[in-house]
């Protein structure tokens, strides 16, 4: 079968009749031609690679690349000035693209950053106060006698009437009950109830809170109880005859007598006297306190065990 | 304007688009590569010897361009031009879709290249960067911009010489 010499170039699209003389020659040519062309290449720039490479920095080729860039320099600047608009332009739609979700990015860190913001200042609040509680442990003040267990208050009194509040430490910790409450500024209350890992404290300010009490300065003694006006108290019970003045400090007076003592050891600040009623028809001074402890709001307490658990009567 | 000229001014503009406006362009994690595409647009046109010619000297711009070390940049870009033109030559010539394989193996190709001369020559390199993460975006990029800039040396260089082509063509039968 006689073979078909017409080729199709499809980019012409009509069929060409080659010359059938000095094909094979012509082909041959060609093709040692690009051979060779990229061949000179390929050598040419290893060479170049080769010396580029091994040449230190003030070699005659870097000096000759650095002139040709320095030469290049006022073409790219061109070039970079004609494009500037347009990659501007690009870099603009680039941004107002990613600007939605950028903001909602920076808005999900602000969150975060919000939510540690209040940790660390919840944290430095509850270091301070744990610092003032273990200064108050480590001072003067501090009753002997009793030992301690700081612990948290996991909640706040729910409503006004109800002077209560519960601390992450129960009778597994070694709480005890009528055990009192304290922090580095005073009196807080009492154990009433205790569960295995929380107690219930009735505050100082509850209405059913009675507290045996002396004015420092005087030594005249009474009990603190509510005062029915919010958060102030009254020492009741206090002779006519003493003489109990405003800015007194009243603490716990921790009597003992006949094998009987108060639940209270001696010497724990309650509060300090802002008014002092007489009347004629009156057995007793009417003395008003103002609590040291701000009982509303309490986040760390000190429970007193005692180191001598008290026998039962 | 002759035909060198033209070749000259596109492998030229390209080179200095490249290295200023074009090295910085960076979209999805990727550049666009426009001296690349540029080049395999001419070596189709022009074929293999043209092609590694404009390779070698776009090469040779960017390497000065960028001051860089001279010669990696023309080896490879004379071998793509060499390669594509040869594909032009032979196969690729009547196909459509010829530019944009063209495109797709040189992108790979001439990164998988840049990567082993690079680290041959002692470069701090990543071959995981370079072939997972700009890969895919370069070779989108390419792609993108090989209709406009085919287009474009498709106007600017006249059809090729008919006996020239000829002599080159692959016989049927």
């Amino acid at each position: 079968m006689p073979r078909d010499r017409t080729a199709k170039p499809a980019v012409l699209g009509f069929p060409v009749r080659r010359p059938a003389t000095s094909r094979a020659s012509l082909r041959s040519s060609s093709a040692l031609r690009r051979r060779l062309v990229v061949g000179v290449l390929v050598l040419l720039a290893l060479a170049l690679i080769t010396a580029s490479f091994r040449e230190s920095e003030g070699g005659p080729l870097h000096d000759a690349q650095a002139a040709a860039s320095t030469a290049l320099r006022p073409f790219q600047v061109a070039v970079e000035r004609v494009a500037r608009p347009f990659r501007d332009a690009y870099g603009w739609s680039a941004d107002l693209v990613n600007a939605k979700s950028e903001a909602d990015k920076l808005q999900k860190e602000n969150e975060v950053l919000r939510q540690q913001v209040v940790q660390n200042e919840s944290a430095l609040q509850q270091n301070v106060e744990l610092r003032a509680l273990l200064d108050y442990k480590n001072g003067p003040e501090f009753p002997s006698g009793y030992r301690y267990i700081a612990t948290e208050v996991v909640s706040t009194a729910p409503r006004a009437f109800q002077q209560e509040i519960v601390v992450a430490v129960g009778a597994n910790d070694g709480v005890q009950l009528n055990a009192p409450v304290v922090t580095n500024e005073g009196l807080v209350g009492q154990v009433t109830r205790v569960f295995s890992r929380t107690a219930r404290v009735t505050l100082i300010t509850d209405e059913q809170s009675f507290v045996s009490a002396e004015d420092l300065r005087s030594g005249a003694t009474g009990i603190v109880r509510n005062g029915g006006a919010g958060d102030t108290l009254v020492l009741s019970r206090v002779n006519k005859e003493e003489v109990v003045k405003n800015g007194d400090e009243v603490i716990t007076s921790g009597w003992r007598a006949d094998g009987l003592s108060s639940l209270y050891p001696r010497g724990i600040p309650i509060g300090e006297v802002t008014s002092v009623g007489r009347t004629s028809n009156d057995l007793y001074l009417q003395v008003q306190i103002r609590p040291y402890v701000d009982t509303t709001s309490l986040h760390s307490v000190i429970v007193l065990i005692e180191k001598q658990p008290r026998t039962g009567p | 304007m002759s035909d060198g000229l033209t070749i000259a001014g596109l492998i030229g503009t390209a080179a200095l688009l490249q290295s200023t406006v074009f090295s910085s362009l960076e979209i999805a994690g990727g550049t666009p590569d426009l001296l690349l595409v540029t080049l395999l647009g001419i070596s189709l046109l022009r074929g293999s010897i043209v092609g590694a010619i404009a390779g070698f000297a776009g090469g040779l711009v960017l390497d000065v361009a960028n001051m860089a070390t001279l010669g990696v940049s023309s080896l490879l870009l004379a071998l793509a031009g060499y390669w594509t033109g040869r594909y032009g030559e032979t196969t690729g010539r009547d196909r459509t879709h010829a530019p944009f394989l063209a495109v797709i193996v040189l992108t790979i190709l001439v990164t998988v290249g840049g990567v082993a001369l690079h680290f041959m020559l002692g470069d701090e390199v990543s071959a995981r960067h370079a072939f997972l993460e700009t890969v895919i975006p370069e070779l989108g990029l390419n792609l993108i911009i090989a209709a406009p800039v085919f287009a474009l040396c498709r106007r600017l260089l006249k059809p090729d010489d008919l006996q020239a082509r000829v002599q080159e063509v692959r016989l049927l039968g």
